[in-house]
């Protein structure tokens, strides 16, 4: 194998694992739910894309090329946000706890005069 | 040097699967575990990935692919159960 393509397929398979593992790291972490709920759908996302390119540029060494990644790929890409979002709303339904409560529509914030 | 960083990167991914399971059986509500089973299954497709590559099959991708939409569905499903409290109405 070409070094070269080596040491890039190396560095694409740890950036990607990295960030899946950055991602349920966020996911203990973190505070509240809603905080909770941006660190793996975001980095996740990432991780698994450098993961799936890894893979693509592996399989498409020599005379062939490999898309089924290009398929994975997309379909996170798209469904992600969705399954973010719906589970934002679920949780806004059912009134879970933030950390701060946002101010409420109309009165002045501390310590300021409008 | 590829075999080395497959094997760091392997190590790394189960640990986000264990983490990951640990705030699965924590919870404390429900969307937290639902946040669980959906960061899981995007894991899983990674740990797959990573394993077609080890073992130079091209067979788990449809694996891969076939774990991307049961567990979008999945998560579709839960969450319409939260919000409605019916999945089909």
């Amino acid at each position: 194998m070409n070094p070269l393509i080596e040491a890039l397929l190396a560095l694409l398979v740890l950036l990607g694992a990295a960030f899946t593992l950055v991602g349920s790291v966020g996911l203990v972490r973190l505070p509240d739910f809603l905080s909770r709920l941006h660190a793996p759908t975001k980095s996740t996302t990432l991780g698994v894309g450098s993961l799936l390119i890894a893979s693509g540029v592996y399989f498409s060494q020599g005379d062939t090329l490999s898309l089924h990644e290009l398929l994975v790929t997309l379909f996170l890409f798209i469904t992600a946000p969705v399954s973010a979002h719906l589970l934002a709303r679920a949780a806004l339904h059912l009134g879970l706890p933030t950390r701060a409560a946002p101010p409420a529509v109309g009165e002045p914030r501390d310590g300021v005069r409008s | 040097m590829l075999s080395v960083a497959l094997t760091l990167a392997l190590a790394m991914v189960a640990l986000a699967l264990a983490l990951s399971l640990w705030r699965l059986m924590r919870g404390p509500s429900t969307p937290d575990r639902i946040l669980a089973l959906d960061t899981l299954y995007i894991n899983t497709i990674a740990l797959l990935v990573l394993f077609g590559i080890r073992q130079q099959s091209q067979i788990y991708f449809e694996a891969a692919l076939l774990i991307a939409l049961m567990g979008f569905i999945g998560t579709l499903a839960l969450c319409k159960y939260l919000l409605r409290g019916d999945i089909i109405e």
